[in-house]
């Protein structure tokens, strides 16, 4: 039996990429099962009673070290915002290639706490900071401090101590540029470094608290319970900041959503399962209902796709005590097909993931197919023809071309970046200054212009004469021969439209990280866990891959 | 230190500023990342011609012929660069290329590199009395020191080396029989026995 791939013209969406779920190609997990045996250390803890001070974590195997430099630091009720405006932060970090020497922890303390105004060095990797959840680390800290273990009802309403508001890598404020590191086995994925800070700042946040009980009241302190922490992840407030990334790697965009899809036509064409796999996928969708009923936000929005989708898990679990049988030929497939006709496409993105749980074999290959080399993709081929590229039009940009972008409600937005923290923003173009500065992110209404003028010159016309007086265009031609051989690169939507909603692009990229429970505060910016329920360090040897749906907040 | 990343980030936005598409800002900024990468001074010179951009004018071709003479004006590397590089597999076939004033010429280095690799042949460029020779956008070999680019060249002949051997047939085959010591010579049990295909051509 052979499934087609998904249709990019549906998958694509922005309504369905903003559905998506965590699964076991999300990153996160992926540098949870690459890194399990390396030998993980607190190499430094050097806090003052309060909880500041410096603090370094390592992994280390063979030769290859990577140190997490952690700086707390006392700030002002009135100093601590998640805003990108922020200056300072409870925490700053920063994930070094190696052992840092004291001279190198004397330059990152200067530097680090800085964030966007500090210089970072190539021996750097990645830089975040984050703050404390206040109400729920004061509390914990209270508690230990007594003597007894804080109040699980309230942590699972916020599920962390802290939350970081930004994580950099890739050469952001001259931290180590991507080639040179892009060789080492163990990064082979995305964002596996972040992941790692993000991870190693979990447990700093675990041992800060248990130091600050100890200190506050050191007959009395106990510390916080190994499986309370075990429950409690990192928080992150994301907004736009995100958003252009996906548009401006298409390549690896691609490759993100091909791996998903592959995975999912993989398991569609299994002919028969053995009941160890249905049973682990029936027992992955049954616990993850806690994760449905413990996701808090008061966003409408949210809300309302929480309730359609616990209500559609609900049926599906019906569904699969009652009628369904795994013992009948391609199940998986079966299932898909039933999930498009009977649930909403949250239920649907939600269900895929899962379906990946049982299948190890199918997703390791997948995950190290998930970087990708976007140079090589870059040069124009500039000896095709416009009749090639209008069919590429055509063909990739169905949806797109029906567009009608003279109509307000079709270019009602602009993204720019803000002069004052270089951070994008998207604004009214009719009500607001600065569309004549706007980004080239308006994709589907440039590829719209450049179909339209293809549409008046010959076909058999070189793009490079084509290129000589369409120069305006260049940038989607590019984009336009990148589709030809990636067809998961492009957002299949509008992202200037009256109706966009730019927390879905946020919710794709953060899916694919591995977050859970997306807390949207807005149509610009949301908040999210890591880590969630994740093995702590001393447990990673050997931990239960299905960690996620085991949680108990 | 600036990281590749920044020096790309920083150089597509001043390109567009500068008035260039964000296509063509994109083809500037990979152009400085291999610049300051290969240890030319690229955010030196487009910074200087940035500084000139809007109050000089510059030529820009459209279409490169065997032989390009400006008129009063110096060329603009940037647009002759893209234009190099889209024309590229038209160019090829006349061998060798003269331009005559062009501004910045080292904002003109990237697109030959990349050209070299789009046709897979080695570009050599003659920029007055140095040379450039360019290796598949592996690597550059050059004879200009840093500070020797001149912010404006009167003559740059560019040529397209065949793809042949750098040795003699005698060289390679010296080297060749050397290369036989490492080979043993087949018994006839190992004729039979050491091959993994039949010994007929019909079995």
């Amino acid at each position: 039996m052979n499934v087609k791939l998904r249709d990019p013209n549906i998958i694509m969406k922005l309504s369905r990429l903003g559905s998506f779920h965590q699964s076991r190609l999300s990153f996160l997990r992926s540098f949870l099962s690459e890194f399990k045996d390396w030998d993980y250390r607190k190499d430094m803890f050097d806090l003052n009673e309060k909880g500041y001070g410096t603090a370094i974590y390592s992994f280390k195997k063979n030769d290859r070290i990577y140190s997490l430099v952690c700086f707390a630091n006392e700030i002002n009720a009135d100093e601590r915002s998640d805003r990108v405006i922020a200056t300072k932060w409870d925490a700053a970090f920063t994930l070094h290639d190696g052992v840092p020497l004291k001279k190198d922890i004397e330059r990152l303390k200067n530097e680090v706490p800085k964030q966007e105004v500090g210089r970072l060095s190539y021996k750097e990797l990645t830089l975040s900071r984050a703050n404390k959840s206040v109400r729920i680390f004061d509390h914990v800290v209270e508690n230990l401090s007594n003597g007894i273990q804080p109040d699980l009802n309230l942590l699972e309403k916020v599920g962390y101590l802290y939350r970081t508001t930004a994580v950099y890598g890739s050469g952001k404020f001259g931290l180590a540029d991507r080639f040179r590191i892009k060789n080492r086995e163990e990064i082979n994925g995305p964002f596996r470094l972040e992941m790692m800070l993000v991870y190693l700042v979990r447990q700093f946040t675990f041992d800060q608290v248990n130091h600050v009980a100890k200190n506050k009241n050191p007959k009395k302190a106990i510390k916080l319970d190994p499986k309370i922490c075990k429950n409690l992840g990192i928080g992150n407030s994301t907004g736009l900041g995100m958003a252009p990334f996906i548009v401006n790697h298409p390549t690896l965009l691609n490759n993100w959503i091909f791996c998903r899809e592959t995975a999912l036509k993989k398991i569609r064409e299994l002919k028969n399962i053995d009941t160890k796999d249905s049973d682990l996928f029936i027992n992955c969708v049954r616990n993850s209902v806690k994760n449905i009923t413990s996701w808090n936000t008061e966003s409408e929005y949210q809300l309302k796709k929480i309730k359609f989708l616990l209500r559609d898990v609900r049926k599906l679990l019906n569904f699969l005590e009652k009628q369904f049988n795994f013992e009948e030929d391609y199940p998986f497939n079966e299932l898909y097909l039933w999930l498009e006709r009977e649930t909403c496409e949250e239920c649907i993105e939600y269900i895929v993931s899962i379906m990946m749980e049982p299948f190890g074999e199918i997703i390791k290959p997948l995950i190290k197919k998930m970087s990708s080399d976007e140079e090589k993709y870059f040069n124009i081929p500039t000896d095709r023809t416009l009749g090639d590229l209008k069919a590429i039009l055509e063909n990739k940009y169905s949806n797109i071309l029906k567009i009608d972008f003279e109509k307000k409600e079709n270019q009602k937005k602009f993204w720019f970046i803000s002069k004052n923290k270089e951070e994008p923003r998207i604004a009214d173009r009719f009500d607001e200054q600065g569309s004549n500065l706007e980004q080239p992110l308006a994709i589907a209404r440039d590829i719209k212009k450049l179909y339209e003028r293809l549409s008046v010159l010959k076909k058999n016309l070189k793009i490079d004469q084509f290129l000589i007086d369409h120069e305006d265009l260049r940038h989607v031609v590019r984009r336009a021969f990148i589709i030809e051989k990636f067809p998961y690169s492009e957002i299949q939507d509008n992202t200037i439209s009256e109706d966009i909603i730019p927390i879905d692009m946020l919710r794709l990229k953060l899916s694919f990280f591995g977050a859970l429970k997306f807390d949207p505060r807005s149509d610009k910016w949301l908040r999210i866990c890591m880590f969630q329920g994740a093995p702590l360090p001393n447990e990673l040897k050997n931990y239960d891959e299905q960690w996620v749906y085991k949680s108990h907040n | 230190m600036k990281s590749l990343s920044e020096i790309e980030t920083t150089s597509k936005r001043a390109s567009r500023a500068v008035g260039f598409s964000w296509g063509i800002a994109e083809e500037v900024a990979k152009g400085i990342r291999m610049l300051e990468l290969f240890g030319f001074p690229g955010i030196k010179n487009l910074n200087q011609y940035y500084k000139l951009i809007n109050k000089k004018k510059f030529e820009n071709l459209k279409i490169i012929k065997k032989n390009n003479k400006s008129n009063k004006l110096s060329l603009c590397p940037v647009n002759l660069g893209v234009r190099f590089l889209d024309q590229i597999k038209t160019l090829e076939s006349l061998k060798k290329i003269t331009f005559h004033k062009i501004a910045y010429p080292i904002l003109f280095i990237p697109f030959l590199s990349r050209s070299s690799e789009v046709i897979g042949k080695r570009i050599l460029i003659k920029i007055e009395k140095n040379t450039l020779l360019f290796n598949f956008n592996v690597n550059i070999l050059s004879k200009f020191s840093k500070k020797e680019f001149p912010s404006i060249t009167k003559k740059v002949e560019v040529s397209f080396l065949e793809n042949k051997d750098s040795f003699s047939g005698k060289e390679w085959n010296n080297l060749y029989k050397l290369s036989e010591y490492t080979f043993v010579e087949e018994t006839e049990s190992l004729k039979h026995g050491a091959a993994g295909a039949g010994l007929t051509d019909n079995d």
